[in-house]
């Protein structure tokens, strides 16, 4: 019986994907929490509005107000980073395919994955 | 109700769907949604912009523990990545134009589509003496899987119907911030013959780039709030994680029936409160 087998992609390249993936939500989750526990140390307090889209209020009424949200704009931030660390673990998955892809010498999955990289980056930075 | 209680709550529920998408195999973000927009009076674009972010963290988890098992195809998940990722980008392109009202009835119907296909069962054709696919030869696509007998041989069918298929499904992540991974398992499973278990690892590993081919016009939009998206997205991948480890077995087919009614429920729910206006 002859198996097809063809299609299988070198187990190494396997591993270190699922590691690149791994370590990729592991540390997006860790900057995000850090941010978190900043920002609600900080804003804790306030009231959310989630009903309806609009823009960040900011409140600047007294000094210790600015020094509080500057604190607070810095967890924003922190969680920011850590969603976009995110966003990137798949799009940086695409780029180590591609480099897997040249390794072995399969000019077609260069250029399929090549394709998909540019579709990510076109969208994230378009 | 201060950002702390807010933000605890959503964390806490967030857990419950996580781990509930986790069960049903649905995927993590599948209930946050629902739950943000119906209990909470969330905004629905907030509430999928917070999702598309979980779904990232879960299906990037699950996607790992697959393809260092094997079960992953990488060269039919990156050939239907382009499909995924271009049907997302008018997904997420539609999300500002289409009113939250329409984006909450067609998230209903996913649901309930979703939940009829959670609950059917599933049986692998051994496809290995099949005559090749010419188009999926050429593309290199038939690969092996691990099973208890050691490695197995398949055979893919029907390339150009499973692309067409996952450009809908990035189209319905894109609209409406969610994995799709049920479409997807469709296209792989029902179109192209492929076993199912490497149907399901291969949507994990293509559910990321998917919804990041989102996720750049969603943050520009400004759908991403970072203080909502922090307890939804921590407590989804805490909640997917507490599912996959303590039901390594598939849930018995009671189970599946009781969960897929659950998400029928919420899809009705969404599509009755989409219809009459209170999104």
């Amino acid at each position: 019986m002859s198996q097809p087998v063809r299609g299988a992609v070198d187990p190494r390249v396997q591993q270190a994907i699922g590691n690149l993936l791994r370590t990729g939500v592991v540390v997006a989750a860790l900057v995000t929490l850090i941010g978190a526990v900043i920002y609600l140390l900080h804003h804790g307090q306030a009231l959310p509005s989630y009903r309806h889209f609009h823009a960040q209020p900011s409140d600047l009424r007294h000094p210790g107000g600015i020094v509080q949200d500057a604190l607070a704009e810095h967890g924003r931030g922190i969680i920011q980073l850590g969603l976009i660390l995110l966003v990137a673990t798949p799009v940086s998955r695409v780029a180590v395919t591609v480099i897997a892809f040249a390794l072995e010498r399969d000019r077609a999955y260069v250029v399929i994955a090549l394709i998909v990289l540019a579709l990510l980056l076109g969208s994230l930075f378009g | 109700m201060n950002v702390l209680e807010f933000s605890l709550i959503v964390f806490t529920c967030s857990i419950a769907a996580g781990f509930l998408g986790s069960l049903t195999g649905l995927g993590g973000g599948f209930l946050v949604t629902p739950v943000l927009t119906l209990l909470f009076g969330v905004d629905i674009r907030y509430a999928i912009g917070a999702s598309l972010i979980s779904v990232i963290a879960t299906s990037s988890g699950a996607a790992a523990a697959y393809v260092k098992e094997g079960f992953t195809n990488l060269r039919v998940g990156m050939l239907l990545e382009i499909a995924t990722s271009l049907g997302a980008v008018v997904g997420a392109s539609l999300v500002s134009v289409l009113p939250g009202r329409a984006i909450a009835v067609v998230f209903g119907l996913v649901l309930m589509q979703s939940a009829w296909i959670s609950s059917r069962r599933h049986a692998d054709p051994d496809t290995s003496n099949m005559p090749p696919d010419r188009l999926a030869a050429r593309l290199q696509l038939d690969s092996t899987y691990p099973t208890a007998q050691g490695l197995r041989g398949y055979r893919v069918s029907n390339v150009p119907a499973g692309f067409g298929l996952m450009w809908i499904a990035g189209l319905l992540s894109g609209l409406l911030g969610i994995g799709s991974g049920a479409v997807k398992v469709l296209a792989m499973d029902q179109a192209m013959h492929i076993p199912f278990k490497v149907s399901t690892a291969t949507s994990n590993f293509m559910i990321g780039v998917t919804a990041a081919a989102s996720a750049g016009i969603y943050f520009r939009a400004g759908y991403v709030d970072p203080e909502l998206a922090m307890p939804v997205m921590l407590g989804v991948a805490l909640g997917a994680l507490m599912g996959a480890r303590l039901l390594f077995r598939t849930p018995t087919a009671r189970l599946r029936l009781l969960f897929g009614a659950i998400v029928a429920l919420v899809g009705l729910e969404m599509i009755y409160h989409g219809v009459v206006g209170r999104v």
